[in-house]
């Protein structure tokens, strides 16, 4: 047993922090397209277009099937080797990539449920008053399935922006890679991944706390 | 705000998987007239309003409306759209969008299905509002208003429509009785602008007092037709007689 190398962590804290960006980055791009897929998908699934639905169903299968170190692999390492064009996929990229993929494919799952469980009446009060079904979707059912929706989306982000850490096997120095490279410098490797497990989970606590006001916020057509 | 069209429904029919719940239904409306629709529990009449915007989908039966004619065997998307566009509906329930404001309860269609701007809907909401007695709640979501007031929403969301035909599918049904009087009210003087309206309603003083015709309904069909008058003191047919009764 020794002691911690206090001074250690604490120099070691501002050249981690210094990588929470690139992490932030990964995680908020990945996420934006992630919730455009996954509700291009959840809607497909509720209105079930011919041929369409056989892929975004495969899709939905393949991604929620396969671990997503596999995936990003496929993409990293794999997907150069017979897309030529390809050759030129940075680490960041297909990581976002992965993540984006991966996480749209549980996502569209749970924006489907949350849009099963709008009420009927307002399908049929849309659909009444001579709304597209465009219009209908986008006005009144999505928002209200967001409701619903958004505590397990967040869900979803927190594991995204842990997910970011994968992109270190990727050859990517972002935080996770960043500790690593110090840990086998200094041979401090407790000391070191303390510290990144500390900040990682201050990040998601910080979100948790963005996440109160965003459903005080969707919740506010709700309060008596 | 006279409705111009008239409607003409002809051999209207809708099953339920084996259950018919039309039964080749035709029926003329006059403009402005205002008919109400009664008859017992389960005989069609809902079916019969939800059937005229399809928010059922007819088996078989043509609709016109003015110079709009859908057939229930050849009709299009577009067709559904303008039929929609030229009714509207008032929800036993309100249905009134969750989401939105009482204002914005009346502005949405407005703007989105009719195309004006937003300053002008808000305009329109305004009279609306002031209208129904909803000017202090304009801001209220559904969830905080009662269930009279939601009500008074859904017929403005309705009345804002200018539609040709406006549809009532037991509109007071869902009501705590407190909140009946006003909900009735405010349909007595949309029925005083002469707009056509179809009423399926329990409430029989209030059919007697506005209604030019009372259609009675009977497993899935129109059993007898008449005024007000001649229908409620009158009824010729046995089913009409036993439901009167029941009801009276």
């Amino acid at each position: 047993m020794r002691a911690l190398d206090l001074e250690y962590m604490w120099d070691l804290l501002p050249v981690l922090i210094g990588y929470i960006p690139l992490t932030l980055f990964m995680a908020l791009i990945g996420m934006a397209c992630a919730l455009v897929l996954a509700s291009f998908m959840a809607v497909e699934r509720i209105f079930r277009v011919p041929v369409l639905d056989l892929f975004v169903r495969l899709f939905i299968s393949f991604f929620r099937g396969t671990p997503l170190l596999v995936q990003l692999f496929l993409f990293y390492y794999g997907l150069p080797q017979v897309l030529s064009f390809l050759t030129s996929i940075n680490g960041v990229t297909a990581t976002i990539m992965g993540l984006t993929l991966h996480f749209s494919a549980y996502m569209a799952e749970s924006i489907r449920a949350a849009i099963l469980g709008v009420d009927r009446s307002q399908w049929e009060a849309s659909q009444a008053v001579g709304m597209t079904q465009f219009q209908m979707m986008s006005q009144i059912i999505l928002p209200q399935a967001a409701r619903v929706a958004a505590p397990t989306l967040v869900n979803y982000f927190i594991d995204m922006i842990k997910g970011t850490s994968l992109a270190f096997t990727l050859g990517v120095t972002e935080l996770m890679g960043a500790t690593q490279k110090e840990a086998a410098g200094s041979f401090l490797y407790f000391e070191a991944f303390l510290v990144v497990a500390a900040i990682y989970w201050i990040i998601v606590e910080a979100l948790a706390f963005v996440q109160r006001h965003l459903e005080i916020y969707l919740n506010k057509a709700h309060a008596r | 705000m006279t409705s111009a069209s008239a409607i003409s429904i002809t051999g209207l029919n809708k099953a339920f998987g084996d259950t018919s719940v039309l039964k080749d239904i035709s029926l003329e409306i006059a403009p402005g007239e205002r008919v109400v629709v009664i008859g017992p529990s389960g005989t069609g009449k809902s079916t019969l309003l939800r059937c005229l915007n399809f928010l059922d989908r007819p088996d078989a039966g043509v609709i016109r409306l003015g110079d709009l004619t859908v057939d229930a065997k050849t009709v299009s998307h577009a067709d559904i759209l303008a039929l929609r566009r030229r009714t509207s509906f008032v929800f036993q329930n309100y249905a009134l969008f969750a989401n939105k404001t009482a204002r914005e309860n009346i502005m949405q269609a407005l703007i989105t299905v009719k195309g004006q701007s937003k300053a002008d809907a808000y305009t329109r909401a305004a009279a609306i509002l002031d209208e129904t007695g909803l000017t202090k709640r304009a801001d209220a979501y559904p969830a905080a208003l009662s269930g009279g007031q939601q009500q008074r929403v859904g017929i403005g969301r309705a009345m804002a429509l200018d539609a040709d035909l406006m549809l009532f599918d037991e509109p007071t049904s869902a009501l705590d009785p407190e909140w009946v009087g006003e909900v009735l009210d405010l349909m007595r003087r949309v029925a005083e602008k002469r707009q056509t309206m179809l009423i399926v309603t329990h409430e029989m003083q209030f059919a007697r007092e506005i209604a030019d015709r009372i259609l009675f309904m009977s497993d899935g069909q129109i059993v007898e037709q008449g005024p007000p008058e001649q229908l409620l003191e009158n009824p010729q047919d046995k089913r009409t007689k036993a439901f009167l009764r029941r009801v009276a």
